[in-house]
Order: structure tokens, then sequence, then C-alpha cells
């Protein structure tokens, strides 16, 4: 199918999330909505979807302008989004999962649909169990099964809102060999990003969007150094790591064993230095995420012991690691971060808890502050929830205190821009200076490479690498995050 | 000023839709509707006497209320306030006792207002306790608290604290003038019930929007595990909120005793406590509107005594208009969320 985009307006009071937006995407081919955080990729995708009405402009679908309300009708046009966060059924199974929303007959509904979804998947190369609870799959697994459901809805345009963040190398290749088969049957797929790898490995033609306008248009073969300039207008710089000689102890675990997640973590055995930045790689769900909770106190070892600069930490709550200068970053921005409901200067405010009264105008200030040192697009009195992905990040980052001993790190650049990313870390590198150790987790190995010393690869709950960045490269951890080593 | 035009248009499409309601209620009961609304405007702000017994319901249902947007505050269903407010004032009379023979009724009039908090805020305690240590729902743990508490009020006043010569439902014994709290001759109404329930509403406004109390309740409200993160103790927060909710549903229970009823009777909260819940849910859980919403359920509660006599209706139509009114509202507020949530969208 065709899709034409006309000067699409968008306005939200008196932003303007999309300023006139014309685009074309033929059928067969995969395009890319190439954006930094803000530029107005997601509205328009929303818009495409059915699940935001447009103020100004045409859609038109092979030719004919269309006009529909709500993702249903826009699914029953052909035309089905993926979503960043999985918008999916967690306790029911991938099958009945597939099955939502497909009308059929009652009595004999496990049978043909069993059938379609098994061959489907086939097609595609994904390995499913229509007989897994969703919930025990990774995100990139959820993800296929989305996939899947919109093709058995019969969607003929496939929108893909980032949906590399937050799945493996390996799942994330399964991803793109399947969408170029889909293309290669006559589908059209968008695919919004931000990372330009992915724009750059996969899509046919890329239309750029800054500021709520379109910046740029390109077809393949790429020039990377145009596609930056159309997203940023000027160039960013590289970071580089700093290197600094590790100081005495801070963090060692000893053969610690705890349950969590889907894997738990078995037996560990590390030791963490003041100074170091190290990096955990892995399968999302292979442990990074336990260990950083452990770190951290919110979760307690089933066996082993956790030393905090000497003394042992068994049995201590959260409290008292956050006490002893440990501070713990969740990926979760709204469900474990931050609270939704409250507004800026609150969150601040809880930040510094003195005495009986609550200091408003103090929070207030402090807000500001940060507003305007992490060039966070929100007010003081703005509810946190309304705050874009990235903004989030940065206000969680806002948060870290002045001289920790020891950050934990849950995939930190998360949903960010490169942009955003880069000034993560050069925030982040000012803590190295201050002899603070950062522990972070992050599924981008390019992003590990860059900034840490050193890396450690988890593989099913163990961390079957330990090493200096400079001792390894991309290829050895690719195979040691796979199980190889 | 948007605001303002918003609130009163929905605060009317609500009025409309409750009297609807009612009315129809009413016709279906054979009853004349007009003449219902009537008697009971008039049963209750008729004359200064019937305005006095207004305050007199006011003044519970205002203090049980408070303690509640502390509990509402958490994200707590304190279902227990009926229960706490009775044992507040089982313990109020329990002092009051000590008290009989004293040459100092005016001490022991005061420790039973301390005694009434204290008795409430136990009570609340051990719904808390059985919420952060065991995992019960307050809504559960509340509920069986209040059968308890019935419980332990009728044995005391047919057993140990019965009337001497026969036991009865009118209570126990009166308590001698000099422990009743102090009140205006012409009305009945006690001036120290008064200050004491603006007190609480001032207290409150105050606490939740300038101290901890108020923003660590709100942070653990909205999202208990980041709330944790920032360093907030949930459990702690929890307990503090029912210890404020019993507290003041107990010295509710305390003016019952002391100021109104002079004696302990087997129904002492009314069922102000359940009552008081629907105040705050009707006012929005807004500390500034609770009393006004208040003073109209406690017209309602007053002027509906009138209808028996008047028009052979029971006196409970006033719960049926309370209830439809809390239903009305709820509906009308997710029907504007709903507009505006379209709105956003187009």
């Amino acid at each position: 199918m065709r899709i034409e985009l006309r000067d699409i307006h968008k306005y939200y009071g008196p932003v303007k999330a999309n300023a006139g937006i014309s685009l074309t995407v033929r059928s067969g081919t995969i395009h890319g909505i190439l954006g930094e955080n803000g530029a107005g990729k997601s509205t328009l995708m929303k818009i495409l979807a059915g699940f935001s009405r447009k103020t100004k402009g045409t859609v038109s679908l092979n030719g004919s302008p269309m006009s529909y309300k709500t993702p249903a009708q826009a699914s029953r046009l052909g035309i089905g989004m993926l979503y960043q966060e999985p918008l999916d059924f967690p306790v029911l199974s991938v099958l009945e999962n597939f099955m939502v929303g497909l009308t059929g007959n009652v009595s004999d509904r496990n049978t043909p649909h069993r059938q379609i979804f098994e061959q489907l998947a086939k097609d595609l190369g994904f390995n499913l169990s229509p007989n897994a609870i969703v919930k025990n799959l990774t995100i990139g697994e959820r993800q296929q099964l989305e996939i899947l459901r919109l093709l058995g809805l019969g969607i003929e345009v496939l929108i893909l809102d980032e949906p590399t963040t937050g799945i493996s190398n390996m799942q994330r290749e399964a991803l793109f060999k399947a969408l170029k088969q889909l293309a290669s049957e006559g589908k059209s797929i968008i695919l919004v990003s931000h990372k330009l790898e992915d724009i750059e490995a996969l899509c046919d033609s890329v239309t750029v969007l800054r500021l709520g306008r379109v910046s740029g248009e390109m077809s393949k073969p790429f020039d990377t150094n145009t596609l930056l300039e159309m997203m940023f207008g000027i160039l960013p710089v590289q970071a580089t790591c700093v290197e600094t000689q590790p100081g005495k102890t801070v963090l060692v675990m000893d053969r610690v064993t705890a349950t969590g997640g889907r894997t738990g973590l078995k037996k560990c055995d590390v030791t963490v230095r003041q100074g170091e930045i190290i990096g955990l790689a892995g399968l999302e769900g292979s442990g990074q995420g336990i260990f950083l909770r452990l770190a951290s106190g919110l979760v307690q070892p089933k066996q082993g012991a956790v030393f905090l600069q000497k003394s042992k930490m068994n049995g201590k709550d959260y409290h008292v690691f956050k006490h002893a200068g440990v501070t713990f970053l969740p990926a979760a921005r709204l469900e474990e971060g931050l609270i939704p409901g409250l507004n800026i200067a609150e969150h601040f405010a809880l930040q510094n808890r003195k005495g009986f009264y609550v200091n408003w105008s103090e929070a207030f200030k402090q807000a500001k502050k940060s507003i305007e040192k992490f060039r966070i697009k929100g007010q003081s009195v703005f509810p946190v929830e309304s705050l874009s992905g990235g903004n989030q990040q940065r206000l969680l980052l806002s948060f870290l205190p002045d001289d920790p001993v020891l950050l934990l790190l849950e995939k930190p650049t998360r949903g960010l821009d490169m942009e955003s990313a880069l000034w993560v870390w050069e925030h982040l590198q000012k803590f190295c200076a201050g002899k603070t150790s950062i522990l972070f987790s992050s599924s981008d190995l390019e992003e590990i490479l860059a900034m840490a010393h050193r890396v450690w690869v988890f593989f099913n709950g163990k961390i079957v690498k330990d090493t200096m960045i400079s001792d390894t490269d991309i290829h050895e951890l690719k195979s040691a995050i796979a199980g190889i080593i | 000023m948007q605001t303002l035009l918003r609130y009163s248009r929905e605060t009317l499409l609500t009025a409309v839709v409750v009297f609807c309601f009612t009315t129809l209620i009413l016709l279906i009961a054979g009853a004349p509707p007009f003449a219902a609304y009537y008697h009971i405007f008039k049963g209750s702000l008729g004359s200064w006497s019937k305005i006095a017994h207004v305050i007199t319901v006011w003044m519970p249902l205002t203090l049980c209320a408070s303690g509640l947007l502390y509990t509402f505050r958490i994200g707590l269903w304190n279902i227990g306030v009926e229960g706490q407010m009775i044992m507040g004032a089982i313990f109020s009379t329990a002092l009051l006792r000590f008290g009989i023979e004293s040459p100092q009724p005016a001490v022991f009039l005061g420790l039973s207002f301390f005694a009434g908090a204290l008795g409430g805020a136990i009570w609340a305690l051990f719904a808390g306790f059985l919420k952060t240590k065991g995992g019960v729902h307050e809504i559960f743990a509340g509920l069986g608290l209040n059968f308890v508490a019935q419980g332990i009020i009728l044995y005391l006043i047919f057993g140990p604290w019965k009337r001497p010569g026969v036991a009865s439902m009118s209570g126990t014994e009166v308590f001698p003038q000099t422990l009743w709290l102090p009140f205006l001759s012409t009305i009945r109404l006690s001036p120290v019930g008064l200050v004491l329930a603006l007190t609480a509403v001032m207290v409150t406004a105050w606490m939740l929007r300038y101290t901890w109390v108020g923003l660590g309740l709100k942070a653990i409200g909205k999202n208990q595990y980041a709330a944790f993160l920032f360093g907030l103790k949930p459990g702690r927060y929890m307990l503090l909120a029912m210890a404020f909710a019993g507290g003041f549903a107990g010295l509710a229970g305390c003016l019952q005793v002391a100021g109104i009823y002079h004696r302990l009777i087997p129904a002492i909260s009314s069922n102000y406590g359940y009552l008081s819940l629907l105040v705050v849910m009707l006012s929005n859980y807004n500390v500034w509107v609770a009393p006004g919403v208040a003073f109209f359920f406690a017209c309602l509660n007053i002027g509906s005594i009138q209808l028996p006599m008047m028009l052979q209706l029971d006196s409970s139509l006033s719960g049926v208009i309370q209830g439809a009114l809390v239903l009305a509202t709820l509906a009308i507020y997710a029907w504007q969320t709903r507009n505006k949530q379209k709105e956003e969208q187009r």
C-alpha cells in the first residue's frame, strides 16, 4: 500500500508537534523516520496509526484520502503499529494474545488460529511457543508476537516505533530479516528511530525530522554525516572515555547467588574499585538487573555476601546502602524511578528532606536550576508523566547526588537520541574524576566499548566474561553475549 | 476562571441528575417529591434550634472526614473509620467514668478527648499493622474490626457498664452535668465541638500542604516503589495515616459521648464513619470542600427526620439521596474525564 502524508499539522495547544510534514512511502519498501527526541516522529506515527487526530493535512492510502478516528479503524484499513512498550496481555498465553481482536467461531477457536499463527511464525523465522505465558517472554519475543498479531489482522502497513530498544543483537537481526522479507512481499514498513545504524542497515529511504518539520530526505546508500547534519543541524562531538587509575576497593560480591528476573544470579564473584566504569553487557534478563539491585540493597542474596567498603551488607536494606553513597537508577522510568502525579518541583522536594516542613521555595529553586542545567523540556509545575521519555531520563539523572560512592545505572541512555546520550556520558564522566565508580547495564555494545573501562558479559545468570575494554573487541563480546566463549 | 465555570457546570449537572433520580424514586414509592424536599429543607434549616442540630451532626462528620483525608492521600481505604469512632467513644466513656466523683471534672473532660483520640488511633493501628506486616487489605481488616467494635460496645452497655437495675438499649447511665461539655443554653450546641472540628480542618489543610506528612503520603500513594527509592518508608507512612484517621475519628466519638449523648449508646457512631467516607469522596478529596459537603449531608440527615411524621416516609430517604449524590458525582466526573481525553486526542 502506498502512503502519502500531505502537510500534516498537529498542535497540542501552543506546541506545534508537527508543523507541515509531507512524505511518501511506496509499497514494498522500508522507510525510515529519523530524528532526535521531541522531533515529532512519534506524534506523526500516532496520527498515521489512528491513535491521535491531526489538526490539519491529509493522509492518502493508495491515492485516495482517508479519514479515520481510532486505531481499530486504521487497522481495518490495513495500518498497524508496533509501539515501543509492548501493548499485550502478560497473563495470557502467546496464542491468546494472537487471537485478540480476531473475529471467529468460538467453538473451534484454537484450531484454525493456531495453524495460522504457526504458519506466520515459521514464515518469518520466529521461534515462539503458542502456549507460553507472555509475561515470561523477553521484550524481543513480545515484539515478534505483536508483529504476528498485526499480520494476522491483515496489516499491509507496519509502523515500528523504536523497535530495537531493549532487545538483543540476535533478536534485532531476526527482526530485520523478517522486516526485509515482509517488504519483499509487498508490505510497506515504516521504521521510526533515532539510531542511525538501524536506519542505515534496514531502510530504502529515510525522512529526517527536526523540531516538527522535515529537515531532509535521503535514499540509500546513506551518508552518515549528512544524516547527522539533517538531524541536529551541527555534527555532535564524540566523547571519549578518560582512563583513570582505579583506587581502593569499593564493592565486593563473594559467591553471591540470588533469584529474580528470568535467570537470577549464580555464584557471582566480582570486585569493583574506585573510579572504575564497568559496562554490564548481555541479553536482557541475563542477570544484570538482579546484579544492580543486589548492589543497591533492593534484593537480598540467598547465598554469599555483599561487601561495601569492607562492611558486610547482607540483611541491610536499601536505605542503608543509600546512606553509604550507593545510588540506583532503574530503567523503568515511570514505574520505578519517578512518581506520576507529582510535578518536577515536588520530586526535588522529596530529594531533600530536612525537618518537619517542606521547603517549597527551595524546591522550586532547585527544580528551575536543574531544568536549566540538564536542559529538561518542561516547567517545575509540570507533572512528570507529561515529559517525554528522554526528558524523564534527564530528570532522573539530575537527581544523582554530587559525590556518590557507587552509581548503579540500569540502561541510562535508553530511549535517548544521540545528542542527549552523549551529553549524559559527558555528565557521568565528571563523576569519575571524583573517584565515583559507575556500573551501568546497556544493550548497546558500542556504548559500552566507548564509555567503559571494563566489561562484564552476563549470560544466563552468570558473568561469563570479565575483561578490560582494551583487551577485547566487539566480535568477542557479541559471541560471549550469545553464550559462546 | 475557566475552571471555576467548569466546576459550577459540573456541580449543576450533578444536582440535576441527583434531583431527577431521587424524584423518580419518590414517585415510585408513592410519595409527593416536592413535599418531601420541602420538609427536608424546613426540617434542617427552618429554625435556629434545627440548625443547631444540623451542626451537631456536622461536627463529628467533619472530624472523621478530616482524618480520612490522610488515609485517602496515601491510597488506603479506611473503611474501619466507623469502628475507630466507636472505640474513641468507648475510651472516652471509660475515662469519664473515673471522673464521676471528682472535684475537678474539667480535667477529666479534657483528658477524655485524649482518651478518645488514643482509642481511635489504636484501633486504626490494628488495621494498619495487619496491612503493613500481614498484607491484609485494609478494607477487610477495617470491616472486621468494625464488627468487633460493635460487639465490644454492646458487651459494655449490657455488661460491666450497664445501668443499675435493668440493662437497657438506651445505653449507660447518663453522666452528671459536671461532665457534660459546656453548651449554650438557648440552643444545645457545644462550642468546644465546633472549635474542634474547625481546628481539625485547618490543621489537616496545613499538614497536607506544608509538611512532610502531606508530601510523603502523596508520593507513596501515587507510586509506592519509586517513593521507596526516594528514601521514604511506605509502611511507616501508612501507619501514620491510619493513626491520624483513627485519632480524628476517636475525637468524633468522644464528642458524641461528652457533648451530645452524655452517655454511651449502642449507636454512638450513628454511621457517621461510613458517611464521612462518602463526604470525602464527594468533595474530591479537597479539605476545603469537605466541610461544605458535610454540612449538606448533615442537613439531609436532620431534615429527613421530619419525613416519617409528615409524609409517612421512612427517614432513610436521606440515605438514598446521599448515595445517589455520590454515584451521580462519580459518574459525571468520569464522563467529563473521558470527554477531556477525547478532546486531547483530537
